[in-house]
């Protein structure tokens, strides 16, 4: 099996200071990669240098065969609103809170060229239904909503034109325990049933367990260690994969 | 039968002769004239010419005439004129060290050489109305000493010198030109200050305040503010040196502002600049402020989401002729967009009533 | 007037703005800056439409200008006059005479022909600034042809009103690449920019920015299968000329909810009057 994504020596510098360094990764159809780390260790610049949100100084991402790096910006936010799609942990840096939830699940789909309005409601109703948000709220605005359901928003925004490869930023990042559950089973529900491989940063462990393949685990902007996700978190061979997962186990 | 409404061209006519008695006013009352108004409205007249872009005190005194004593009106008229003006050549830059200054001060240094010269100012006037100037009396005349023409350096060099401000590097770089081109952001400062010396006063004073109160602040100090006139010099081809053309009066403000520095550069002070035609200094200080302002991320500043500190807002409402013109423009008819837009309405609203029932 | 050049500007501003024109015939509907000079009237008030009719124009030409349809309303007869103070040219308001027809918020309703040049004036070229207020933004989108966000906007105004919410200035799409902003033309007229066959001019003074229309270019007003644009107008007559197929003025006859409806296109009007 060919690899849907390639990741080569990526890095990411702010002056002296390392952000990332010598990242590379395979990540095959369906994977879902786990990236983990505490805050500073280099995790979400190297996601945003992946997405293209910032630009790497060194190394190389291949997506079919393409170095996406190398792209034009007209055809990075082509892919970024075809088959790539990119959570933030933020909702409201993902969703337009002055657009009704429709028209935010809508957009992608008119951005790719639907112009039929009756077909459009039809499929933001059931995406709002996929993600458990009552279809009567379709014309209510983001900013009537809590923030569980404007992180379920944001991802039905994402998967409505099917994307193949998802970025996700600590996407239960600041929900209350009780909702972070249930975003997280509702994202394992997805991920399986479309067949998504994604690449998600977050520092909870217990997020990788549920949801990742494959574990990443980085500190200052070097990857330590990596493997499948239940080894890594049972067996941590190196000492800060053991320190980090026997922190969480002491909880 | 129902006519339409003819006879803009006549009503048009009418108005324009009706506005040229008012601007004459009671025909008993002797008309000022251009050299009255040059001489005692100045500071009218240096506003005129600040925004106006053009420096000729008797224009800029005829177009508040003609203007009844609007100034932005005025300042429209000298702008309208100047377009039309061939233009034969530039000056060399002016030397504002080598003013001849009728006011020099410094909030930052007690004395430096060439002395603190309060010169004829507003300030510490007590604003009580004179109401003998209502009898046209004559003041008494002014105390006069000899002059003592001893150079005048700019304060900021002392500074300078010392390294304790930023290096004004010196630059024959030609400036993109405001008026001949279209303005294109990102803009560069040459570019940012020649739009604030045109920019309206107020716009300009409100900004700068509101930096004073935090909004973009950048902690000013007025470290000179200087009037006077300067020496107009310009290079004649033929000549092959440049020669004096005449003298203009200037403000110039160059302020000291709060100072960047890090572990590996050491503090240093900022700078702000304004520099306006004729006596305009609270024009030339507030825009010094706003230069400052909006030099936040050259110096690595925060972008605090300020007005000041955002150069498309800045550069794209100062100009008052634009403003007053897009203003004003909602006075002329609107009937078709106002008839669409009424058809939609009616058209929701009956649709709304139909829903309901 | 004779210390001013013909038709009020030099010539070096007339090339520079025929250079900023021949790029804009080029590039249909991509807005050119150009270096807008101060005019004797307000920014606001057609100095955008002035310059580049002043561009245009030759001595043989005949001019017509409009405001809201009329060639007597106040600003129509102004910039008239104006030009033939400073360029002592032929005017008309007959549309099929007039060689270059400069407006205001409208398209004459006789069909226009071949050699004909319609010059808009345009307050606010850009048809995102009400989405993004940022220059440097729109520029980029427009480059990007990232203009989801505008159909966006039409959906929510169906989704809130039932319809597509825009009654004038409404949106198009320039062979299929460029989204314009006709002018503020009520959208009743926005089918009459499409494979016209006269040159389509638009100038914005204050905005320093010209966009064109070559003849016979693809003009598609943004709109969805199922709720189609419409190009409507009022549901009545003209009192005056009984036209069906104008577009109509709303008068007030009196203070007791009384109205009559007369075409907005004054010489349309009168010629069907007097035939």
């Amino acid at each position: 099996m060919t690899p849907l994504l390639q990741v080569r020596g990526i890095e990411k510098r702010y002056g002296t200071r390392i952000g990332c360094t010598d990242v590379s990764f395979d990540l095959y159809p369906g994977e879902v990669m786990g990236i983990v780390g505490e805050s500073g260790s280099g995790k979400s610049t190297m996601l945003s240098c992946l997405a293209g949100h910032q630009p790497s100084d060194a190394g190389q991402v291949i997506f079919e065969g393409q170095d996406v790096l190398t792209l034009s910006e007209a055809e990075r936010r082509r892919l970024g609103r075809t088959d790539w799609a990119f959570v933030h942990q933020n909702p409201r840096d993902g969703l337009r809170m002055n657009v009704s939830a429709g028209g935010n699940v809508g957009e992608r789909l008119m951005a790719v060229g639907a112009r039929h309005y009756g077909d459009i409601r039809h499929t933001a109703t059931g995406w709002l239904e996929r993600v458990e948000i009552s279809s009567d709220r379709i014309d209510d605005r983001p900013r009537q909503f809590s923030g569980g359901m404007q992180q379920r928003l944001q991802i039905a925004r994402n998967l409505v034109t099917g994307p193949r490869l998802v970025f996700m930023d600590e996407p239960t990042g600041g929900l209350d325990v009780s909702v972070q559950a249930r975003l997280l089973d509702l994202l394992r529900g997805l991920v399986r049933r479309m067949g998504l491989s994604a690449i998600i940063v977050t520092h909870d462990l217990a997020v990788v367990r549920l949801l990742a393949d494959r574990l990443m685990v980085m500190k200052g902007g070097h990857v330590v260690e990596t493997g499948l996700t239940d080894q890594v978190l049972d067996d941590p061979q190196h000492a800060y994969t053991q320190l980090l997962v026997s922190s969480v186990l002491q909880v | 039968m129902y006519v339409a409404v003819k006879g803009g061209e006549r009503a048009i006519r009418n108005a324009h002769a009706w506005l040229a008695e008012e601007r004459r006013g009671d025909p008993d009352i002797p008309e000022l004239t251009i050299p009255q108004i040059r001489a005692q409205m100045a500071l009218a007249v240096n506003r005129v010419m600040a925004e106006g872009s053009l420096h000729d005190p008797d224009l800029a005194a005829l177009a508040i005439k003609q203007a009844r004593g609007d100034l932005i009106e005025a300042i429209f008229l000298i702008r309208a004129y100047r377009t039309t003006l061939p233009r034969f050549g530039t000056s060399t830059p002016v030397d504002t060290a080598d003013m001849a200054v009728s006011r020099r001060i410094s909030a930052t240094f007690k004395d430096a050489p060439g002395g603190q010269i309060l010169g004829p100012t507003f300030d510490y006037t007590h604003r009580l109305l004179d109401f003998s100037l209502m009898a046209n009396g004559d003041p008494p005349a002014a105390p006069k000493a000899s002059a003592d023409p001893q150079p005048v350096p700019h304060i900021l060099s002392f500074l300078d010198t010392d390294g304790l401000i930023e290096p004004a590097p010196h630059s024959d770089a030609t400036p993109r030109d405001l008026t001949r081109e279209p303005l294109e952001l990102p803009a560069d400062r040459a570019l940012r200050l020649q739009a604030l010396t045109r920019a309206d006063e107020g716009f300009l004073l409100g900004l700068a305040y509101s930096t004073q109160r935090g909004y973009g602040r950048n902690h000013a100090f007025v470290g000179e503010l200087r009037i006077g006139t300067v020496c107009v010099e310009m290079e004649i081809p033929e000549l092959g040196f440049a020669v004096d053309i005449g003298e203009i009066e200037l403000t110039e403000c160059e302020t000291v502002n709060q100072f960047t520095g890090s572990k590996t550069e050491p503090a240093q002070f900022t700078r702000g600049y304004g520099l306006t035609f004729g006596q305009t200094e609270r024009k030339a200080i507030s825009m010094a402020l706003v230069d400052r302002a909006l030099r936040w991320r050259e110096l690595g500043e925060d972008d605090q989401g300020a007005p000041a500190q955002d150069e498309e807002f800045v550069l794209s409402h100062c100009d008052n002729i634009q403003a007053t013109g897009f203003l004003e423009h909602i006075k002329l008819p609107h009937y078709v967009d106002f008839q669409a837009e009424l058809e939609l309405i009616r058209r929701l609203r009956a649709a709304a009533s139909e829903d309901a029932e | 007037m004779s210390d001013y050049n013909f038709a009020y500007l030099d010539e070096d501003t007339k090339r520079m703005i025929r250079r900023a024109l021949l790029k804009a015939v080029a590039i249909p509907s991509y807005q050119v800056p150009f270096a807008s000079r101060e005019m004797p009237m307000p920014y606001g008030w057609g100095t955008g439409g002035v310059q580049v009719t002043a561009a245009c124009l030759k001595a043989d030409d005949t001019l017509k200008v409009i405001d809201q349809g009329a060639d007597d309303t106040t600003n129509a007869v102004s910039i008239r006059s104006f030009f033939q103070r400073t360029a002592d040219v032929a005017v008309t308001e007959c549309t099929q005479e007039a060689s270059i027809i400069q407006t205001r918020h409208r398209i004459p309703e006789a069909p226009l022909h071949e050699g004909q040049i319609m010059v808009f004036q345009v307050p606010i070229p850009e048809p995102l600034r009400f989405l993004e207020p940022r220059e440097t933004e729109t520029r980029r989108m427009h480059a990007l042809a990232d203009y989801g966000l505008m159909q966006v906007k039409l959906y929510e105004d169906i989704a809130k009103h039932g319809e597509i919410a825009t009654a004038y200035a409404y949106p198009v799409k320039v062979e299929g690449r460029y989204v314009m902003d006709p002018s503020p033309i009520p959208k009743f007229d926005n089918p009459k920019l499409d494979n016209s066959p006269a040159l389509m001019l638009f100038g914005a003074g204050r905005e320093q920015r010209i966009y064109a229309l070559p003849p016979y270019t693809s003009v598609q007003s943004l709109d969805f299968e199922d709720f189609p644009f419409a190009a409507t107008k009022a549901d009545h007559s003209c009192t005056i000329c009984g036209a069906v197929d104008s577009y109509l003025d709303e008068i007030i006859t009196d203070d007791a909810g009384g109205r009559m409806f007369v075409c907005s296109d004054t010489s349309y009007c009168s010629e069907r009057a007097a035939s």
